[in-house]
């Protein structure tokens, strides 16, 4: 099982509903989020584009957060999410340092908190909140070692990339282009 | 002086009864959830409700968690309006149960040491001062001095009261100041309203025409949805936008056109498709109305002669007629919401109307449908007396097109003048900020200095309430019933409203303000139910459900009574015209003495170094009322205002850098703004979010956040058809200086 999540670009208006929803969905404290959302425009006027980004932690399968942090407290969970355990993690922000996504935060009480896939909700077969509420139902998730699931087909059909491929971390959110 | 007898109150210090809660309340370890912190034991209860937080009013779900505490809120899987998935704003709507800034009990305004204050009321103290005011209002007057502004459920209940007590003056801003010219357009050429939801079939259409409509920023949920529906299914979206906005990022053509000049290109369509031959003849032949009149008109308006003026390419005009008449009648353009622009507004869209005509999508799959809801029969109560006048009698031989009632004709009546009958004496206002919402704020203000009443019923202490003589605190959707929505689709739907947790505060819902204070009045027969839940369970039984029954659904679609969501080809139909025809020469507007015909007309342009001032929306708010929204507000706490790059090269100009704006009568921003330097703006024209610029302290999150475009709008250019407010003639320029205050009356 290899849990991954693709956004269609071409659809996501950039409303910020995902962003929203996990804060509520998670209790994100007032001030934090584990999504984002990027507008990269280029071109001059009139020749333009613009390309709209839910981002978050990549859930990578070769992370280097997990690789750096002293206490063990970063770990790959089911289906490769990556998690850190906030009774062990002991918010030395070295995870935060490392990551090529500046996915992470120190959370007011003391942990580094990051997206997490939403595992409480996947764990009983519902999708992420962030999935579940985007209004131009852009965003996939699934199993990727399941070629039938909405991400794998997704990624059959269409154009798509990741953030920072050089970085090599093997990152697990995938945008369609 | 008149001017004192109504001083602005700040809302201050009367933050008395409820300790403030926290944002979001902090039920179980936040940020732990991953380690299954949730006891097993918990009992998430689900209660159903429809979103307040814009007009368009999506279905969901509240939970609440063991403590009763609202958790969160999500769309109702069966709900047309929202498919199961809530707008940004619908999202955090639980903010606005949050928000520790909330009106708490209600205030009148009295006179203490000389100085003008609220002091904290009971409820049955505000109904009887109120009480009191309108039987000498009536007394003095008549009833129909008195007038309601509403944008809201809420509303339905307090119009009930009004009408009770003798008067049909009741408004909604989202007429004249947004959707009325496109209503009135389209009824005369069709005989029919666009209505909200509007009736587009935008899920089946080839080719989507948005202009200035900036769907995806604008976040009216289920047209986006079906925006994103038509992009899969691989729709054309034909954009015109000065601004490259999100909309226009997505669109297979964007049409960059120079403001103000719409109505040029439209017209330049029309040439072409019947120039060419493109348009739908068997449906122009079978159901228009003077299409000889209109191609002997459009005959002037060549593409050549529209690129002089929109600065669009020939070229590209043919190219997207094109794609327009491939798509037939699969096509829409769009009619827009806010679209009081100008003041030729209705004109405009009675050119949108023809277009659509002409290409045949009006009654056709992928073009317009033809929605239906179904007659919810009213509780029953005594007649309602008959008004012997109304705000129009101020304005006799104008704005009859106006089917609805003018915000801003109500308020130009509330102001004594030689010329005309000033007939309005008292206000309520619940839900709509006038403030920020009326343009002409000077004249907002003027009216209400002439008042002798005013009441405003809010969630928050908006602009609005520093003026009232009493606030009424009501309670947030979340805690309250409401009417059940009723409202039409491609099949009639209902949902029902239900509180899922106690008011906060010593708030309370509308119905329960509009009964007592009928009750109080003696007009207690026109409530004549002991609850709201008696009033709803009688309601829905009529039409084969229950409250019951409500409660465990939430949503119930019901049975179309007509098969007419399209029309079947060659079927004959009567439309709602002079004519029985879908009017291209519209005979009403010609009896009207207005241009049968639309013909193009040429707006005034910026002065040297000034910018036109264009404004529209961001998908986490709606107008100023979410900008305190903790969870809202969080997302997006201020307004910037958009300059191309070259016009900050002129000026020196920083990203992130503040500046005051100053219009062209000299009037000069109150907060500062910060700059976004972006490419995707015209250099003849600035742009901001609608809705920022708080100058209320009690709005802790929001005061002093942005600027507010309402302030810098000044010139105001009426529709003489009905009346709307043309708003996009006003121009900025820059201060990079702290401007030396001026006197402020707001
Ligand atoms: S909710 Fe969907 S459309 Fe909105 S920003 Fe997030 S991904 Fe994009
Ligand atoms: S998957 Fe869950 S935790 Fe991650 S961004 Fe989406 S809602 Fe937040
Ligand atoms: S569109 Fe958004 S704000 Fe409006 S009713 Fe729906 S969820 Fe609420």
């Amino acid at each position: 099982m290899r849990y991954a999540m693709a956004i269609d670009t071409r659809k996501c208006v950039g409303c910020s509903d995902c962003v929203v929803a996990c804060q509520i969905e998670n209790k994100v404290p007032e001030g934090f989020c584990r999504d984002w959302v990027v507008e990269a425009t280029s071109g001059t006027y009139p020749k333009l584009e613009l390309e709209i980004r839910s981002e978050r932690c990549n859930q990578c399968g070769n992370a280097p957060c997990v690789r750096c942090c002293p206490t063990g407290s970063s770990f790959y969970a089911d289906g490769g999410i990556v998690l850190v355990d906030p009774d062990k993690c002991i918010g030395c922000g070295a995870c935060i340092a490392s990551c090529p996504y500046d996915a992470r935060y120190v959370h007011p009480e003391g942990f580094v908190d990051k997206c997490t896939f939403c595992i409480q909700r996947v764990r009983k077969g519902q999708r992420p909140a962030c999935v579940e509420v985007c209004p131009t139902n852009c965003m996939y998730f699934g199993d990727l070692d399941d070629p039938n699931s909405e991400v794998s087909i997704k990624l059959k059909e269409r154009k798509h990339k990741t953030l920072i491929p050089e970085a090599g971390t093997d990152p697990h959110l995938y945008f369609l282009i | 002086m008149r001017n004192s007898r109504r001083n602005f109150i700040k809302i201050s210090s009367l933050g008395i009864g409820g300790a403030a809660v926290a944002g979001t309340a902090v039920h179980w370890a936040s940020g732990k959830i991953i380690n299954e912190a949730i006891p097993k034991s918990f009992q998430f209860k689900q209660t159903p409700t429809y979103c307040e937080v814009c007009f368009w009013k999506c279905a969901g779900w509240v939970t609440t968690d063991e403590n009763g505490e609202i958790w969160k809120v999500e769309g109702h899987k069966a709900d047309p309006h929202c498919n199961g998935r809530l707008c940004p704003r619908g999202t955090g709507g639980v903010g606005m149960y949050y928000d520790e800034d909330r009106l708490k009990t209600p205030l009148i305004r009295r006179i203490k040491n000389g100085k003008q204050v609220y002091e904290p009321a009971s409820w049955e103290e505000a109904f009887t001062y109120i009480a009191n005011k309108l039987n000498l209002i009536k007394e003095k007057y008549g009833p129909e001095s008195v007038a309601l502004f509403t944008h809201g459920s809420g509303g339905k209940f307090l119009g009930h009261f009004l009408k009770a007590y003798g008067s049909n003056n009741i408004t909604a801003p989202s007429f004249a100041q947004c959707r009325g010219p496109r209503e009135v357009a389209f009824l005369s050429t069709f005989g029919e309203l666009v209505l909200s939801p509007e009736r587009t079939d935008i899920r089946d259409t080839k080719c989507l025409v948005l202009i200035g409509s900036h769907l995806g920023e604008n976040m009216h949920n289920g047209q986006v949805q079906e925006m994103s529906q038509a992009i899969d299914n691989g729709a054309a979206i034909i954009t015109v936008d000065p601004r490259f906005s999100t909309a226009a990022s997505k669109s297979k053509h964007w049409l960059p056109i120079k403001p103000a000049t719409d109505l040029a290109l439209l017209l330049a369509w029309i040439h072409v498709i019947i120039s060419e031959g493109w348009y739908d003849e068997e449906y122009v032949e079978k159901y228009c109305f003077g299409f000889e009149e209109l191609k002997a008109h459009v005959q002037q308006y060549s593409p050549e002669w529209a690129y002089g003026i929109t600065t669009i390419e020939p070229q590209t005009i043919r190219e997207t007629a094109k794609e327009m008449a491939n798509a037939a009648p699969a096509v829409i353009i769009h009619p827009g919401r806010h679209v009081t622009w100008y003041g030729d507004d209705t004109q405009r869209l009675r050119a949108v109307a023809i277009l659509n005509a002409i290409l045949g999508s009006w009654g056709r799959r992928g073009g317009f449908y033809n929605p239906e809801k179904i007659a919810l029969p009213e509780f029953p109560h005594p007649p309602f007396p008959k008004p012997r006048k109304t705000w129009k009698d101020a304005f006799p031989e104008q704005y009859n097109m106006a089917y609805e009632v003018l915000s801003t004709g109500v308020c130009e009546a509330s102001i004594p003048s030689a010329e005309r009958d000033s007939a309005i004496k008292g206000w309520i206002v619940n839900g709509t900020n006038l403030v920020h919402t009326l343009p002409y704020q000077q004249q907002t203000l003027e009216a209400i200095q002439n008042l002798e009443l005013l009441v405003v019923i809010d969630t928050m202490p908006m602009e609005i309430t520093g003026y009232a003589d009493v606030v009424l605190p009501e309670c947030t959707y979340l805690e309250r019933y409401d009417a059940i929505r009723n409202s039409p689709h491609r099949e009639p739907y209902l949902a029902l409203r239900m509180p899922a947790t106690q008011p906060k505060y010593n708030s309370k819902p509308d119905w329960w303000i509009a009964k007592k204070l009928a009750e109080k009045m003696g007009l207690g027969a026109y409530f004549g139910w002991k609850n709201i839940e008696e009033m709803l369970d009688w309601q829905l039984k009529k039409v084969g459900s229950s409250l019951k029954e409500m409660q465990k659904l939430g949503v119930k679609k019901l049975k179309r009574e007509f098969d007419d969501l399209y029309f079947i080809r060659g079927q004959e139909i009567e439309f709602n015209t002079n004519t029985g025809k879908i009017e291209l020469f519209s005979t009403e507007l010609q009896a009207e003495g207005f241009d049968p015909l639309p013909k193009y007309t040429l707006h005034p342009e910026p002065e040297e170094e000034f910018y036109r001032l264009n404004y529209g929306r961001a998908p986490m708010h709606t107008f100023s009322r979410t900008s305190n929204n903790p969870n809202l507000h969080a997302l997006m706490p201020e307004n910037y205002l958009w300059v191309n790059p070259k016009v900050a090269r002129l000026w020196k100009l920083k990203n992130g850098q503040e500046v005051w704006l100053k219009n062209q009568a000299g009037k000069v921003s109150y907060f500062p703004i910060k700059i976004r330097i972006t490419e995707r703006i015209r250099w003849d024209s600035v742009y901001m979010v609608h809705g920022f610029g708080h100058k209320e302290q009690r709005l802790s999150r929001a005061n002093g956040k942005g600027a507010s475009d309402t302030q810098l709008i000044t010139n105001v250019m009426m529709d003489p058809i009905m009346g709307g407010t043309g708003m996009r003639g006003n121009f900025v320029t820059f201060l990079t200086e702290k401007p030396e205050k001026e006197e402020e009356t707001l």
